[in-house]
């Protein structure tokens, strides 16, 4: 029932190859019928504008967010989701997004949530597929739907809550947002609308490792080398570690996730998807202005 | 909010919007997002002079005129930002040719009102609510 993995010697070098496809290999797989082709971007109209064939499109606000409480959907909404693209359990999922599948690593990470088994990344997204000159279309095909079991969503591993982080000093947080937002000039990664959080900072003791320093020029992840030296020898993490993630509301750091946990291999990474919209607002919790990542109040520290 | 203010203009757009079903709503602002008029070359060959709408995600440029007493409106934005085109599109068509007074008259939480908020969410609508106060704050400096 699985889909062969994407046999490119770069992935291979990584620590789940499984999780990555080409441009060629999907433009070899289009026609699987085991294969679903989702794309993911900020934009909300940009697959109208024209989409790899057969893609269905799953929105990461108007689809994966809960319409009232703060959080994604549940079990039942996923599956009525994903049952009603035409998307099964077993289906090889390929996601695909704008801005270096900023957008695209963000709903891989909530299918994560739900233990969607086969789902995978279109290295270098949408731009690469369209600078390579790869066929687009308007055409919106409708996929039957189908039944997708209703998968209780399990946020203990990969997901991390604002109380997480309280008792988390000690072990490695990445702010992977920009410098300016976490040296604390501003709330908002440059060019976007403020959203509206009351403070301006990081975490005490997290690093500053900006999400993009992980994707190259044309988009694709960065090799393993280069990954390592980045994050490793950079920020000096290591698989041993214990490490959460977050940026502004958790798209970001969805990248970072994935970079870390699949193409890394460390085993305990997760998302905290509040970020920085909600920490940057809660009372009194400790926030470090400047561009050091500065300490823990003793009353907090766990070592 | 009011409707008494809202130039006719807008109110037609605004019905075009409301009259299909959500995810037809999609395709209206694509269809917007397409017809947003070209910058003539006074602009187009010195972006400098438009202002950033920096409450867009996108890239989003724009500039108000006052000419004889009516509104001139110019914006752009890139291709792979079809919704901030979209915005700025209707805006565009909107606000063009209107007495000064009217487009100063337009309620703030106009973009708020065209069924959207389901369609985009109501986090990306507040790039045109940015739009439309640099647009008014454009012409009141203008006026």
């Amino acid at each position: 029932m699985s889909t062969a993995t994407d046999p490119n010697p770069k992935f291979q070098e990584y620590a789940h190859p499984e999780r990555l496809v080409s441009t060629e290999w999907l433009a070899e797989h289009l026609d699987d019928p085991q294969v679903v082709v989702v794309e993911s971007d900020e934009d909300v109209l940009l697959y109208e504008t024209g989409h790899i064939p057969g893609a269905v499109k799953i929105d990461w606000h108007t689809d994966l967010n809960d319409p009232v409480t703060r959080d994604y959907v549940d079990g039942e909404g996923f599956a009525a989701l994903l049952g009603g693209r035409g998307i099964g359990r077993d289906a090889t999922v390929v996601i695909y997004g704008d801005k270096s599948n900023w957008w695209a690593a963000y709903a891989l990470w909530v299918f994560t949530l739900f233990g969607h088994p086969d789902v995978r990344l279109l290295d270098g997204g949408r731009a690469k597929w369209i600078a390579e000159d790869r066929p687009i279309t308007t055409d919106t095909l409708e996929r039957s739907p189908v039944d997708y079991p209703v998968v209780e969503r399990d946020d203990r591993g990969v997901r991390a809550f604002r109380d997480d982080v309280l008792g988390h000093f000690g072990s490695p947080l990445v702010d992977v947002r920009s410098p300016l937002e976490y040296s604390g000039e501003r709330t908002t990664a440059p060019e976007y609308p403020e959203e509206s959080a009351l403070r301006a900072g990081h975490i005490p003791s997290a690093q500053n490792v900006p999400w993009a320093k992980a994707a190259a020029d044309d988009g694709t992840f960065r090799s393993r080398t280069e990954l390592e030296s980045i994050y490793e020898a950079g920020a000096g993490l290591s698989a041993d570690d214990d490490v959460i993630a977050y940026c502004r509301i958790g798209e970001r750091s969805s990248h970072t996730w994935f970079v870390l946990t699949h193409l890394l291999g460390y085993p305990r990474v997760r998302n905290y998807d509040g970020s920085w919209t909600e920490w940057g607002s809660s009372v009194r919790v400790p926030i470090v202005k400047g561009e050091q990542p500065g300490d823990v109040p003793a009353s907090l520290a766990r070592v | 909010m009011t409707t008494d203010a809202l130039p006719t203009s807008l109110t037609d757009i605004r019905e075009e919007f409301l009259a299909v079903a959500v995810r037809d709503r999609l395709l209206l602002l694509l269809d917007f997002a397409n017809d947003l008029p070209a910058l003539p070359a006074r602009y187009g060959e010195h972006p400098e002079r438009l202002e950033r709408v920096t409450e867009c995600q996108a890239p989003v440029f724009v500039a108000a005129e006052v000419e004889d007493g009516r509104v001139r409106v110019f914006a752009t934005a890139p291709a792979e930002a079809p919704t901030t085109r979209g915005f700025a599109s209707v805006l565009v068509h909107g606000l063009d040719g209107l007495p000064v007074a009217d487009a100063l008259a337009v309620p703030d939480d106009y973009p708020q009102t065209l069924g959207l908020g389901d369609a985009v969410s109501p986090l990306r609508l507040r790039g045109m609510t940015g739009l439309l106060g640099r647009i008014k704050r454009q012409l009141r400096a203008a006026a």
